[in-house]
This record gives structure tokens, sequence and C-alpha cells, in this order.
């Protein structure tokens, strides 16, 4: 089946990212392709390049930098969503006069016109929240 | 026999279903929830809402946020019409928890019950909860 994963919540504080990974790997294991990653609300927080967990804890975003660079899963941040919390691409960054971009690798921002997209191209759309 | 989602070919009118179960202040779900029903009204799809749990406070009438420093978002829920967003429906058990009725929504709606709203949600192809 080609699915389509939306995560409303950040890393760490829920488990929402940690379950919708998890179900990622599960799914590209038994055969199933995930198309898209959309990360929505805290979400966004995902797709930051700056966590620093402690060495023995997993670390979030670079599990989905891997996880996507491994499978091509496009990882989509929601451009209205990253800019109130400060989640910037290169491009966002010169736009907005900021002075550093904090993407992580494999990520991009774009509008929510790509959740729905995803949500009309895909066999199943899974949502991950609180 | 094909499964039911190898039967949809590109370009059909998908069911989309928005559930709002969260208050509209406190978290943000709503109002970015209400941001994605006005992006995806573009796609034109065929999308209906349902307030359910706290959800149904989000379109209360009389909201008056003056004293919390955030923008009172709720006459964006009368403007959904316009945007050809036109099933609303609302938990019979949600509002009869919460002490109100009806009469105490800001647009109108059809009220169901939660057996019915079950129903409903089964017969969606997508659904985005928030």
């Amino acid at each position: 089946m080609k699915y389509a994963i939306l995560v409303n919540e950040g890393p760490y504080q829920h488990q929402a990212s940690d379950t919708a990974y998890q179900f990622c790997k599960a799914a590209i294991e038994r055969g199933h392709e995930v198309f898209r990653a959309f990360f929505y609300h805290d979400g966004v927080h995902n797709g930051s390049r700056f966590p620093v967990p402690p060495q023995d804890d997993r670390n979030i975003p670079v599990q989905w930098s891997e996880l996507a660079a491994a499978h091509d899963i496009d990882l989509v941040v929601c451009i209205a969503a990253a800019q109130r919390r400060g989640i910037l691409d290169e491009g966002e960054a010169q736009r907005q006069g900021k002075d550093g971009d904090n993407i992580a690798p494999g990520f991009r921002i774009s509008g929510l016109g790509q959740l729905i997209e995803a949500g009309i191209q895909c066999d199943r759309l899974l949502v991950f929240g609180d | 026999m094909s499964e039911p989602w190898e039967e949809e070919g590109p370009g059909e009118i998908r069911k989309f279903m928005y559930v709002n179960r969260k208050a509209p202040y406190g978290t943000i779900y709503a109002l970015e929830s209400l941001e994605v029903v006005l992006i995806a009204a573009a796609f034109e799809q065929d999308v209906s809402m349902v307030f359910m749990d706290d959800g149904v406070f989000q379109i209360k009438k009389g909201q008056d946020t003056g004293q919390i420093g955030m923008k009172n978002f709720s006459p964006t829920y009368r403007a959904l019409e316009g945007y050809d967003v036109e099933k609303l429906y609302v938990e019979a058990e949600s509002l009869s928890e919460r002490g109100l009725s009806e009469d105490d929504l800001l647009v109108p709606v059809e009220v169901m019950s939660r057996d019915a709203i079950a129903r409903l949600m089964d017969e969606q192809d997508v659904i985005l909860s928030f």
C-alpha cells in the first residue's frame, strides 16, 4: 500500500513522532511505500537539525533524515506552522531576515497543499498525534 | 476481489473529514486545523467537519478573547460556507455533556449521535483529526 503520514507533535514531549517513525519502518520492511511524511503543529520541530539529545537516547530528527534518505520519503514541514515556531531553511531565513537556518537534512518546507495532495494520492493517510 | 483502495482512479473526488476535538484556546490545534480546512478547500474535495469532545467549544457563540491576548478566530467558521465547506456535524453527546445545545452554536450544524458519527467516519477516505 501507498501510505502518507501526518505527524502533529514535536519530538520527545510526545511519543507521536516515535510511533510514526516505527510505523514507517515497519511498513517499509513489509514492502509498503511511505511516500510522504507531513509535519504539522509542533510536529515541525522534528525537522530541526539542532536538537542534541543525550548520547544514550535516540536522535529523532536524525532518525527521520536517515529513514528518508534510505527509502526516498518526502519529509515536508508545513511552512505556516514552521514560521510560527522558527523552523527555517536557507531561503526562508534570508526572506525573513534571520541569521541562520536550522532545517534537518532530507526535510523541506512547503505548504499545506502537500498534505491534502498526499491525502488524495495515498491509499491511506495516518495521523500521529496526541 | 480488489481492495477498496485499488478501485479509485486519479482525479476522483475523495471524502475528507476534519475532526476537531480540542477547545479553541489553550492549544493551537483548533486554529491550525481551521487553516488546513481553508487551504484544502482549493482542492475541491468532498469535505466535512466534525466537532466533538471539547471541540464543540470551537463553534460556541459569544467567544471573547479580549483578556487573553489571542485573536478570536471564531468568525472564520461563519466564512466556511463561502469555501463550500457546508457539512458541519456536531456530536450530540459532546454537546449535552457540556451543557450546550444547538442554539449555543454560531453556525448551522447537523447534530448527530455518537453512533451516527462513527458510521459517517466509516464512509470517509481520509480523516484528519486535530
